[in-house]
């Protein structure tokens, strides 16, 4: 049994504005019936250009009628730009949340709101280089990433629960974790050009005075740089940190980290006295 | 608010008589039957009784019966035990349509070293048996092949198959969970090897099972342990569900042709009837070969788990093969099985009935579907509630591409 919360139910066994417009300003139809989800929704624009009223037709489980309901509830008094806006989080939250397993029904309900737009616009967005990537349910590449961006998902299952795919036979597995390994990979900072002796020691430097000594001197202790050959990093401690068992291993640590992240991946660190 | 269970396949209620020989086994007469005492001694021989009657019920002598933790467990224990008497034999036969405790052990051993065939079905859910006889070779260590299917009632030849197993000199094992308590099984005039008894399926509680081993088949236990059993199966036995398992079977057996007759014509009743008031509906799997108490029944364009959840609010208990409910993203391997359409597929409900159920839960249920069924479909895109039709935009079969048949 899915735990689904009393707003879910309620527009569920309520759902609000069923039905369709005739003549709409916007329209959309997303889902199959092969995939067990599809929604129709129609929304009229008033003469500010707001939302006016909306409309839907599910075909779907309860938690799919009920993004229908919330979503036409939501936009409605909207202008076409905040609608533009609405996210599947926004859907989720608006309904108290829904199961993990369910959050394909919020998706579904964006894509429909965003293809509606698209129709009010002058036809649907053109996507000119998607590619399939579950053939069971008919998930593209786009989709995937898109899904992965706005929900910050990082496992193969997050996907299926959010997209559907990856959930009939499973064979493209392998390519979302691709697609999820390229999303991450293309937030980590572009690799650093190579630096001089000078520019390295200049940097070290720097990073040593603002990220690491404030934070051992709020311990009562210090570091001082003494050398620097090709990328071994000779420092040591004083202070407390100099009698502080665990020193080794915390600076290491810290010193590494930070190293690392502001100036190469290349350094290590050692310590003398 | 009054619960209508018509989920007897998914479990049962224990039956009070059944209740009642249980209840001293806790707290009374809670001895282990091993002991030297005559306090636990008494107990072994009430064990000694219940386990005659789950003979009875199946026509096999008691010393072919071995208690288990319940379905799941005497599955593995049956299938382990046949892959360990023929160690050179690598290939298991089943079917698309077994129960997970089957299907997906079947698989899972797929992955270890072993060959699986999943044998097909038609549209009906009967057994291909020209692809039976075809996937039997001399590798062939185990045939497992459910006697009725839990979602659509149908029954295997599970007699014939096991013929045909046999004449190849290969071990048969059958799932008997849904049939048995439901249909007449008779063990001493069958060639079946190893049979599976679940007894939270027939009014006993839940945590007890049977493996039926024929005498003279070869066991290798698949829990190692204490002399229990036999040496067939370690651990302290469950007492009160051992006597609970031996009233219930003396009931199901009391209660067999009620459940021919009775429980029989409530469901015909309430198929007949929803059939009749809800356009676009249909039967799923061959309905003159099936279980007296089970039917699956299709509802065109709305989805599963709404309709569960709209006749929950009435207190109407059901089970649904809708991509929603079957915990995956695909409707039920069964029907998918069967080449069921989508839109049928995903707005399939199964009722399974029981000898507590009354007419008047019948009559109630089948005034309380039709307006569930279409005040979803008014909300469904593909119904034209004026013409009280359905369009689909995909009528295709549920076969998709993760269901070609396996090698």
């Amino acid at each position: 049994m899915w735990e689904y919360t009393d707003k879910v139910k309620d527009h569920f066994l309520k759902p609000r504005n069923v039905g369709e417009i005739e003549n709409p300003d916007g329209m959309a139809e997303v889902g199959s019936i092969a995939c067990g989800d599809m929604l129709k929704i129609t929304f009229k624009l008033d003469e500010h250009k707001r939302i006016k009223d909306a409309k839907f037709k599910t075909f779907g489980c309860a938690s799919a009628i009920a993004a229908a309901s919330a979503l036409t509830e939501m936009i409605k008094g909207m202008t076409i730009e905040e609608a533009a806006h609405v996210t599947n989080q926004d859907i989720a939250e608006y309904l108290g949340g829904l199961p993990d397993a369910k959050m394909h029904c919020s998706v579904l309900g964006r894509q429909a709101l965003e293809q509606a737009i698209g129709y009010y616009k002058g036809g649907p967005v053109e996507r000119p280089e998607e590619k399939i990537i579950c053939e069971c349910f008919g998930v593209t590449d786009k989709e995937i990433e898109r899904a992965i961006r706005e929900n910050n998902l990082h496992t193969v299952e997050d996907v299926t629960n959010y997209t559907k795919a990856g959930g009939g036979c499973g064979s493209c597995h392998t390519e979302i974790q691709t697609i999820i390994d390229t999303v991450y990979a293309g937030t980590k900072p572009p690799p650093k050009p190579k630096l001089t002796n000078i520019q390295k020691i200049r940097l070290i430097e720097e990073t040593m005075e603002r990220e690491i000594r404030p934070i051992l001197r709020h311990d009562g202790g210090d570091i001082e740089l003494i050398d620097v050959i090709e990328n071994r990093v000779l420092v040591a401690l004083r202070g407390n940190c100099a009698m502080c068992q665990a020193s080794g291993q915390t600076m290491k640590l810290l010193v590494e980290t930070k190293l690392h992240e502001l100036v190469s991946s290349e350094l290590t660190v050692e310590e003398v006295s | 608010m009054n619960t209508i269970y018509l989920d007897n396949n998914a479990t049962s209620q224990v039956a009070p008589e059944v209740v009642e020989v249980m209840l001293p086994y806790f707290h009374e007469l809670y001895g282990n039957p091993s002991s030297m005492h005559s306090f636990g001694g008494q107990v072994a021989a009430r064990i000694r009784e219940a386990r005659a009657h789950i003979a009875t019920l199946i026509g096999a002598t008691p010393e072919e019966i071995i208690f288990t933790s319940c379905g799941t467990e005497s599955d593995n224990a049956a299938i382990r035990s046949a892959l360990a008497a023929v160690p050179d034999k690598r290939h298991i036969v089943t079917s698309r349509v077994e129960h997970p405790a089957i299907k997906v052990l079947g698989e899972h051993l797929a992955k270890h070293g072993f060959r699986i065939t999943q044998l097909p079905v038609d549209g009906e859910g009967h057994l291909d048996m020209v692809a039976y006889k075809k996937s039997l070779t001399i590798d062939t260590a185990i045939v497992s092949l459910m006697w009725a299917n839990n979602e659509t009632g149908v029954l295997f030849p599970v007699e014939e198959a096991a013929r045909i197993a046999h004449e190849r000199g290969i071990i048969f094992h059958t799932d008997a969970v849904q049939a048995a308590g439901k249909i007449p099984i008779d063990m001493h005039a069958s060639t079946i090897d190893m049979l599976s008894i679940s007894g939270h399926k027939l009014h006993a509680p839940k945590g007890i099972g049977v493996l039926y081993v024929r005498k003279g088949t070869k066991f290798a236990p698949f829990l190692i342990g204490g002399h229990q059993e036999r040496e067939r199966r370690g651990g302290t036995e469950n007492t009160p569900g051992i006597i609970g398992l031996g009233k219930a079977a003396e009931l199901a057996l009391h209660h067999m042709e009620k459940e021919n007759t009775y429980v029989k014509d409530l469901r015909d009743k309430l198929e007949r009837e929803l059939l009749e008031r809800i356009p676009r509906s249909h039967i799923n799997g061959d309905r003159h070969n099936r279980l007296p108490n089970t039917t699956n029944i299709s509802f065109e364009f709305v989805e599963g788990e709404a309709i569960l959840l709209m006749m929950n609010e009435l207190g109407i208990c059901a089970s649904s093969g809708s991509a929603c409910t079957s915990g995956s993203l695909q409707p039920s391997h069964v029907l998918r099985a069967m080449g069921v359409p989508f839109t049928m597929a995903h707005g399939s409900i199964r009722f399974s009935l029981s000898v507590y159920n009354t007419e008047e839960e019948i009559d109630f249920v089948i005034e309380a579907l039709p307006p569930i069924i279409e005040n979803l479909r008014a909300l469904s895109p593909f119904w034209d509630t004026d013409e009280r039709t359905g369009t689909a935009h995909s009528q295709s079969r549920t076969r998709g591409p993760g269901e070609s048949s396996p090698p």
